[in-house]
């Protein structure tokens, strides 16, 4: 249906000539955007309707009652249905600290939150397929629930702020309740709200992807970015740190060097370095962590991610 | 009248300043509105920023963020 759209508008409508680079870039655009957009409102709306029956009252009490190994793996899942933002998930950390979550656990859930978010995978999905989008959200689980582990093991309890703990959460125990009215409008709202916020991202990355697609030569991306440099990975996270935020702007960006030659590997940690790591997030972090735990966390994580990277390259 | 908008200074956590004080304004009620980034004191309220706090009581938290509208409605229930 999309690609009907695009080849409609281009070559019938515009009367474009097949194969040429503006005409292929513009097909590009217009195959791409409408999805995007497509996926976004529905997916999105359906993620909105799964979160209103996980409250952050009730995602604690799950958690607070779980092992460590089990609970890690029920955090990092947890995670993937939260919001994206470091931000609005420290007083849910804070929460669970308080209640009781073991550190590992609580850690496990901050790696998934913003790593694993609906628009990246939404456009993971559009942009390279469900097997790209299932191994992001397998790579990134298992990269938050061993680094939760290692965590959990190395018990460094005394580096959270001390405050944390005392924080009491008195009247939090009661849970919002919902009725199916107030879901709808719930999901509604924050369909609306999260498309308000990426449609421009997502229109400029797809706009500068297709000028990658029609202008770039396959042989630019495979000399610099290719399987044969070692440090491609490593490069590719540096980069990636400071791209906070903009999952929805540099997917589509990311995902036309990919068609250029960009490997797997390279391509999977570049985009958990921008969704997972960031600077705004380590400052608030440490707002909560002492350095030395704040060190740690992103030193796992970082690790995980460059070593998820090169798994991938040797295996693709 | 005492409000309190929970946020560590996210762009969501402005924008529901903005709308908090839109809506006082438009219904010319005073309030004192105090803007709480410390995270040990909005972990006393709320597990998901934004939120909103009047006269003590949460009236709100997390995303989507409320309309001026709604915002009317807690400050009038809130002045009664």
């Amino acid at each position: 249906m999309f690609k009907w759209f695009a080849d409609l508008i281009t070559y019938d409508l515009l009367r474009l000539p097949r194969g040429a680079h503006l005409s292929e870039s513009l097909n590009f655009i217009l195959y791409d955007v409408p999805k995007i957009y497509f996926l976004l409102l529905v997916i999105v709306f359906f993620v909105a309707i799964i979160r209103t029956f996980l409250p952050p009252e009730r995602i604690r009490k799950m958690l607070s009652r779980k092992k460590e190994f089990v609970g890690n793996i029920l955090a990092a899942g947890l995670g993937v249905f939260t919001p994206f933002c470091t931000c609005s998930a420290i007083p849910l950390f804070i929460g669970m600290l308080e209640s009781g979550v073991p550190l590992g656990v609580t850690m496990s859930f901050l790696i998934a939150s913003p790593m694993i978010n609906e628009v990246a995978l939404i456009l993971l999905w559009g942009l390279f397929g469900w097997r790209v989008a299932v191994t992001y959200i397998l790579s990134g689980m298992l990269i938050a629930i061993i680094a939760g582990l290692i965590i959990g093991r190395l018990k460094m309890e005394s580096y959270v702020e001390q405050f944390v703990f005392k924080v009491k959460q008195a009247n939090q125990n009661g849970e919002t309740k919902f009725s199916w009215n107030d879901r709808l409008v719930y999901a509604v709202g924050y369909t609306i709200e999260i498309f308000q916020q990426v449609w421009l991202y997502v229109l400029l990355g797809v706009g500068l992807g297709a000028l990658i697609h029609g202008y770039v030569p396959v042989e630019f991306v495979t000399k610099y970015a290719g399987n044969a440099n070692p440090f491609a990975v490593i490069i590719a996270v540096v980069i990636g740190v400071p791209l906070y935020s903009n999952a929805a702007g540099t997917i589509p960006v990311v995902q036309a060097l990919f068609s250029k030659g960009l490997a797997l590997g390279t391509t999977l940690a570049f985009m958990m370095a921008v969704t997972g790591l960031s600077l705004p997030e380590f400052i608030i972090l440490r707002k909560v962590l002492k350095p030395r735990l704040l060190l740690t966390f992103f030193g796992t994580v970082a690790l995980g991610i460059i070593l998820t990277g090169y798994f991938f390259n040797l295996v693709f | 009248m005492e409000i309190k908008v929970l946020g560590p200074g996210c762009p969501n956590c402005q924008e529901l300043e903005k709308r908090v004080k839109k809506a006082l304004e438009e219904l010319k009620v005073d309030a004192t509105v105090t803007k709480v980034t410390d995270y040990a004191e909005i972990g006393k309220y709320i597990m998901m920023t934004p939120g909103l706090v009047i006269n003590e009581k949460v009236v709100h938290k997390g995303k989507p963020l409320p309309r001026v509208e709604q915002i009317k409605e807690w400050i009038r229930a809130a002045g009664k």
